[in-house]
């Protein structure tokens, strides 16, 4: 018994930490969420205040003079990347899982799901350089030109195209990224259905595709929904690819697909250097709130994900 | 409809064939166009990576230590190995043996909430934990930027992995080995140890191996964690800041010299190329695990 409850121990250290974690950023960002109120969210001003000034008091905390902090511009970034990430990862991951389960052979299918499927494993911050290097200079010179005139009648899409760092780069950049989520559940998922399944479709005279579309998929829905809820999860929290690709715009709303943007997690990064130049401290206790939400919307996201799949899971077994 | 029950079912007409025969067909292109243009886009990284890093690969890159914007990288990939190596040690010894009790005995409710968090715990974002490490291990507890503080928290960030990777394992042992075990009289830890982790080593080895080559590649945690030194590690656990490889790779590229920018594409294929060997050497693993079934 004894060994059992030293190994329960080790078990319990799961729970212990994502509970310490959300316990001491709650608890370090409260003086934040308390002066920024409800306001945070929808407010697009985020300043650190007059810095050479004398802290005072307001709400109950010391602040500095001015110091007002909203992040509508990171919820604008942050859902409009990942949105549009997901509109590309979609398609893209559904038509390649198709593809690799029921087009080619399974070894070969094998083999390049494989490959496919290390684009996650490629890091972050590889992602970013790549971007830098090659994609901007090749978006911003030969597609996003001829994307603004053709389109030129659609709000979101005419000029100005900006210097390539912005929304669509970065939706691009996760779009790659979230990708094998994707994949990789959906290939699974259809690869574990019944070969009769299969059999009995193609004898009653359906093509191969409308047995993959008809038959095998529409029982793949929940996995789908799940696969998609974690990518988009992924897409939501990503840093140092954003970081790298966005423009990092400050207190700016996105006009167009070309604009340069910020995300939640990006932001954090680019702004805790200054944030820490605020002698209050309110600067990075708002950092924290921003922290707060992110881990807020984790645990949506993947506790529903999670109970997706698990369902699943329970269902298949 | 005025059909007997005796005759054939009406045929669809041979124009309705074809029309669902053009709408495959054209759902197939589709299908591999994406996969396609997936693939081509795998490439691409892969081999402008290596490319730019082959190219501007040099020996005395790894006997030297970063100075400014040139120089080696010995410093920082001294910090990438102790960086990942001492969490992947700390996060292995805690994450085994939480994998051991989810599929030994963590049928209750302890196992059922470790299972579901440590899932959740895989997708909170990686800054968040570097946030959550900064303000406690760097600030709260004055460690300032030091390989301890790096460590823990990337130790944080493998615990999920290794925990369900270590468990899918072990539940992959069948389950006559345990009875057989049980059966000659072996009490729980001489089960697990003499038995089950043997059996098991192929596939758990993989986890750790998996979350190593994530651990490598991670960026955000480090920054407000690990810092960055120019200089090789000399043997503080804290107040000493680490450098490491992805730093290099985003800060150096947006430096306006060709040096640093040579260090940035050196420190991508490093990372790159470890990272891809790894996920094959773990493919490898798996197919060659007696227990495997695939």
């Amino acid at each position: 018994m004894w060994f059992r409850r030293l190994l329960a121990l080790f078990a319990l250290l799961v729970p212990l930490v994502l509970l310490a974690i959300a316990v001491f950023l709650v608890f370090y960002a409260w003086p934040a969420i308390h002066y920024n109120g409800l306001d945070f969210l929808w407010r697009d001003t985020w300043n650190i205040g007059n810095q050479y000034a004398s802290p005072i008091q307001r709400h109950g905390e010391t602040v500095m003079p001015g110091a007002q902090f909203g992040i509508l511009f990171l919820v604008a970034g942050t859902l409009g990347s990942a949105l549009i990430a997901l509109l590309f990862a979609f398609p893209l991951g559904l038509g390649a899982a198709l593809f690799l389960s029921e087009a080619v052979p399974h070894r070969f299918g094998h083999f390049v799901s494989f490959f496919v499927e290390l684009l996650a494993g490629i890091p972050s911050v590889v992602f970013g350089l790549w971007g830098i290097v090659f994609l901007i200079p090749f978006l911003s010179h030969h597609v996003y030109p001829v994307l603004a005139r053709l389109f030129h009648f659609i709000p979101f899409l005419t000029r100005p195209i900006g210097s390539g760092y912005g929304l669509l780069t970065s939706s691009l950049v996760l779009c790659l990224m979230i990708v094998p989520f994707i994949t990789a559940t959906l290939r699974d998922a259809l690869r574990s259905q019944s070969t009769e399944m299969r059999e009995a479709g193609i004898s009653l005279g359906a093509t191969r595709f409308e047995v993959a579309t008809r038959i095998l998929l529409p029982g793949q829905k929940t996995a789908l929904a799940g696969a998609t809820m974690l990518a988009f999860g992924r897409a939501l929290g990503e840093t140092m690819a954003v970081l790298m690709v966005s423009g990092n715009a400050l207190n700016y709303l996105p006009h167009n697909v070309y604009s340069p943007i910020s995300t939640m997690a990006a932001f954090i990064v680019a702004q805790l250097d200054s944030a820490l130049a605020d002698p209050t401290g309110m600067a990075v206790r708002s950092l924290a709130e921003i922290a707060v939400l992110l881990l807020v919307i984790s645990l949506i996201t993947n506790g529903i994900a999670r109970l997706l799949i698990g369902m699943l899971k329970e269902h298949t077994l | 409809m005025s059909q007997a029950p005796g005759d054939p079912p009406p045929r669809p007409s041979s124009a309705w064939i074809r029309y669902r025969r053009i709408k495959s067909a054209i759902g197939w292109f589709l299908a591999g166009t994406a996969l396609v243009a997936l693939s081509v886009a795998m490439v691409q990284i892969l081999l402008y990576v290596f490319l730019q890093g082959f190219h501007s690969l040099a020996p005395k890159l790894f006997v030297e230590n970063t100075v400014g914007v040139g120089g080696g990288l010995k410093n920082a990939i001294l910090g990438t190995a102790l960086l990942s190596g001492s969490a992947v040690i700390l996060s292995a010894l805690i994450g085994v043996a939480a994998g051991l009790y989810l599929s030994e005995f963590g049928e209750g409710r302890l196992g059922t909430l470790t299972r579901f968090l440590s899932d959740v715990l895989v997708g909170v974002p990686s800054i968040v934990l570097g946030f959550v490490g900064y303000v406690t291990l760097t600030v709260w507890l004055r460690w300032r930027f030091s390989l301890a503080a790096g460590a823990i928290t990337l130790a944080v960030l493998m615990l999920p992995y290794i925990v369900r990777s270590t468990e899918l394992a072990l539940r992959r042992v069948a389950s006559g080995i345990r009875e057989s075990a049980y059966a000659l009289g072996c009490r729980d830890h001489q089960v697990v140890f003499k038995v089950l982790l043997k059996a098991a080593a192929p596939g758990i080895g993989t986890g750790i191996l998996l979350a190593l080559a994530i651990s490598a590649g991670e960026t955000a945690p480090l920054l407000y964690t690990a810092g960055w030194s120019n200089y090789s590690w000399s043997g503080h656990l804290i107040h000493e800041p680490v450098a490491y490889l992805t730093y290099v790779i985003w800060s150096f590229i947006g430096e306006p010299f060709h040096s640093a920018h040579a260090l940035a594409y050196v420190a991508a294929f490093l990372i790159t190329f470890m990272i891809l060997l790894i996920n094959l050497l773990a493919r490898f693993l798996i197919a060659s695990s007696p227990h495997s079934n695939r």
